[in-house]
C-alpha cells in the first residue's frame, strides 16, 4: 500500500495501482495459504504411512547376556543385514583362491548358458514392445488419433499392458507356453509395450503440428502425415526411451525366471531353496556386472545418437552461413 | 464453369462465432486475387475451407462442375493435391532434407508402401530438384529444413507446392512471418507461377499495398463476410477505413503497414 501515498494521486476504488496492490497482496496470500496447506498434507500422509508401513514398531530382541528386551524395530534389525551379507560372502584364502573361486563359481557353465538366455530374453522383448508400442503410440496420442474409439481402445489396451506386472504376466504364460524363456519373452514384451506405448504416445502429444498440416495440405493421408510430420520429430525421444528400456528389460529378465519363465531368476530360486548362500553372491555378482556393462554402453550410445543429432544439426548451420 | 472456382453461401462457425459469414465468390482461371481485412475477419478460415482443411457448416464449393464440398477419401487427397497451400509459418518437416520436404507434394499419388518406405521415382526427384532450381535453392537440397532461413522455408514450401502440379495455389499469409526482401521474392515467386504457369493464385495478405502490387483483384473481408471485390483501383480510402473499421483513427498510413520492399519502390532485389 505504499504506491497510494503519494497525495497527488486520485486514491479512489478505481485507482489502479491500488488495484494492483489488491490483488498482489491477495494472490500471495492465497499462494501462503495453498504452501501451508500443502505442506501439513504432506507431512501428515508421511506419518499416517510410517506407522501403517511399521516403522514405529518396537519388538523384542535377544541381547548378548541372552535376556529379552524391547528395542525400536530400525535399530534391532539392521545388523541383520550384516550378518546375511556374513553369510553369502564364500570363504576366500589366499593360498587356495583358485579353488575357492571355482567352488564359489561352481555351476558356471550353467549359469553362462543361462545369462545368455537372460539377455536373449531383454532384447527379443524389447524389439517385440518397442514395436507394438510405436505403432499404438500414434492412434493412443490425443492430437493424432484418427477416431475416437481408437484412442479410447488403444489407451485402454497399453493400461492394462503396463499395469500388470510382469512377474504376474509371466505366471501367466508359464502356464500357457510352459516353463522357458519364451514366457519370460511374451511378459516382459507385454509390459515393455504398454510402458512404452504410453511414453512414446506422450513424446507424440508434445510435438509440432504445423509439418502435419502440410502433409495434409498436400494431400496426404493420415499415415503419410504420421511417417513424415511426425515420425521425424518424435526419433530421437523414441531412440533415447529404447534404450533406457532395454535396461531396464534386463533387470527384470534377470529375475523373472524365479516364476520359471527362463533366464537367471530360476537360479535364486534354487539357491534359496537349497540354502546355498554364498550361489546368491555369485549370481548377484554376475547380474550386477551385466546390467552395468549394459547400462554404460547404452548410455553411450544413446549420448552417441543424441550428439550425432546435434552435429548434423550443427553441421547444416555451418553449410548455412558459408 | 471451366476450371472455375466457386463458393455458394459457404459458412464456417466455431461455437458460437461465425469465422466465414455465406461467402460466394467466383475465381477465374489465372487470376492472382489478394484477400485483406483485419486479423480474425475469416481470411484464414476461409482458404482452409476451400483446401478443406476445415469443413464448412453449410454452403457448397465448386471446382471445374465437381462440387469439391462433397469430396471423400481418394477424391478429397486429390483435391488438395490440386490446390496446393503455403502457410505462414511454412509447415514443413524441420528434421526432413529439403528435398524430402518438396516431394511430400508427391505424396497424394503414392500408394502406402511407397509412401511408408520414403521411395520416390527418379522423375518425382527430377521434379522436386527442377522445382526447387526455379526457386534459387538447389544448393541446399541436402540440408535439413529446419536450418534454413525463414524465406529459404517459405520458397521451399512453394516448390513443395509446384510438384503438387496444382490448378490453384492458395497462400495463407505467406509473408506474415519475413522481412522485406525476403517477402518481396516470395511474392515474386508467387507472381511468376501465375504468369508462367497459369496457375490460379488466391493469397491472404495483411498488408495493403503488397495487395496493390501484386493483385489483379482484391476481396476484402470483415467479420466473415466479403466487403469488397474488385480491381486495386476500385478499393477507395474510404472502402478500406469501412474495412479495418478505422472509425476513430483518422491517420491510416499505409506504408506504415509494409513489409515488402519493393512494392514501395526502395529495394529492388536482395538475397
Amino acid at each position: 500500500m505504499t504506491a497510494t501515498a503519494d497525495p497527488a494521486l486520485p486514491a479512489g476504488p478505481g485507482d489502479p495501482m491500488r488495484a494492483f496492490e489488491h490483488a498482489y497482496a491477495a494472490r500471495r496470500r492465497r499462494a501462503r495459504i495453498g504452501w501451508v496447506v500443502g505442506t501439513a498434507i504432506f507431512l501428515v500422509l508421511f506419518a499416517l504411512t510410517s506407522w501403517a508401513g511399521d516403522f514405529f514398531k518396537v519388538t523384542q530382541v535377544t541381547l548378548p547376556d541372552g535376556s529379552r528386551d524391547w528395542r525400536w524395530i530400525l535399530p534391532a534389525g539392521l545388523p541383520r543385514l550384516g550378518e546375511y551379507i556374513e553369510k553369502t560372502l564364500p570363504a576366500l584364502h589366499w593360498d587356495s583362491l583358485g579353488a575357492d573361486l571355482a567352488n564359489w563359481f561352481w555351476r558356471w557353465k550353467i549359469w553362462l548358458k543361462l545369462l545368455f538366455q537372460t539377455i536373449l530374453i531383454a532384447f527379443l522383448a524389447t524389439t517385440l514392445g518397442v514395436a507394438g508400442g510405436f505403432l499404438l503410440s500414434f492412434p493412443a496420442a490425443r492430437n493424432l488419433a484418427p477416431n475416437r474409439w481408437g484412442l479410447w481402445l488403444t489407451r485402454r489396451y497399453l493400461e492394462v499392458a503396463r499395469t500388470v506386472p510382469e512377474l504376474v504376466w509371466a505366471l501367466i504364460f508359464v502356464f500357457c507356453f510352459g516353463v522357458g524363456p519364451m514366457a519370460g519373452v511374451l511378459a516382459i514384451g507385454l509390459h515393455a509395450c504398454g510402458a512404452l506405448g504410453k511414453l512414446y504416445s506422450e513424446v507424440n502429444e508434445n510435438i509440432d503440428m504445423r509439418p502435419l498440416e502440410g502433409v495434409r495440405a498436400a494431400g496426404g493421408t493420415w499415415f503419410d502425415q504420421i511417417r513424415y510430420g511426425a515420425v521425424p520429430q518424435v526419433l530421437p525421444n523414441i531412440v533415447s526411451y529404447t534404450l533406457l528400456r532395454f535396461e531396464i528389460n534386463v533387470r527384470s529378465s534377470s529375475i523373472i525366471g524365479y516364476v520359471g519363465a527362463g533366464g537367471l531368476g530360476q537360479e535364486f530360486r534354487t539357491a534359496m531353496s537349497f540354502q546355498e548362500y554364498t550361489d546368491l553372491s555369485a549370481l548377484f555378482l554376475i547380474i550386477f556386472a551385466t546390467v552395468a556393462l549394459i547400462d554404460y554402453g547404452s548410455e553411450k550410445l544413446r549420448h552417441r545418437i543424441i550428439g550425432m543429432d546435434l552435429d548434423q544439426s550443427r553441421r547444416d548451420a555451418r553449410a548455412q552461413v558459408i | 464453369m471451366t476450371a472455375t472456382l466457386s463458393l455458394r453461401s459457404v459458412t464456417r462457425q466455431f461455437g458460437a462465432t461465425t469465422a466465414v459469414d455465406k461467402a460466394t465468390l467466383d475465381i477465374q482461371p489465372g487470376e492472382f486475387v489478394g484477400v485483406i481485412g483485419r486479423s480474425g475477419a475469416g481470411k484464414s478460415t476461409m482458404l482452409r475451407l476451400i483446401n478443406r482443411l476445415v469443413e464448412p457448416t453449410s454452403g457448397a464449393i465448386f471446382f471445374d462442375g465437381a462440387e469439391v464440398s462433397a469430396f471423400r477419401g481418394r477424391a478429397l487427397r486429390n483435391w488438395r493435391r490440386d490446390c496446393a497451400m503455403i502457410f505462414q509459418q511454412f509447415n514443413l518437416v524441420d528434421r526432413l532434407d529439403v528435398l524430402t520436404n518438396v516431394l511430400i507434394g508427391r505424396l497424394a499419388d503414392h500408394g502406402f508402401l511407397s509412401s511408408m518406405a520414403m521411395r520416390f521415382s527418379d522423375a518425382e526427384r527430377a521434379m522436386a530438384i527442377e522445382a526447387l532450381d526455379r526457386l534459387d535453392l538447389l544448393p541446399q537440397a541436402l540440408q535439413r529444413a529446419g536450418t534454413l532461413s525463414g524465406g529459404q522455408q517459405q520458397r521451399v514450401a512453394i516448390a513443395k507446392a509446384l510438384v503438387q502440379r496444382p490448378r490453384i495455389m492458395l497462400a495463407d499469409e505467406p509473408i506474415a512471418s519475413l522481412d522485406p526482401a525476403n517477402a518481396s521474392r516470395v511474392m515474386d515467386g508467387l507472381r511468376q507461377i501465375n504468369r508462367e504457369d497459369g496457375l490460379t493464385v488466391l493469397v491472404n495478405l495483411h498488408t495493403l499495398d503488397t495487395a496493390r502490387a501484386y493483385c489483379d483483384r482484391i476481396i476484402a473481408m470483415r467479420a466473415g463476410r466479403v466487403m469488397f471485390d474488385g480491381t486495386p483501383f476500385q478499393l477507395t480510402d474510404d472502402v478500406v477505413r469501412d474495412i479495418y473499421g478505422l472509425d476513430g483513427l483518422a491517420e491510416f498510413n499505409e506504408a506504415v503497414t509494409s513489409t515488402t520492399a519493393r512494392a514501395t519502390g526502395r529495394v529492388t532485389e536482395q538475397a
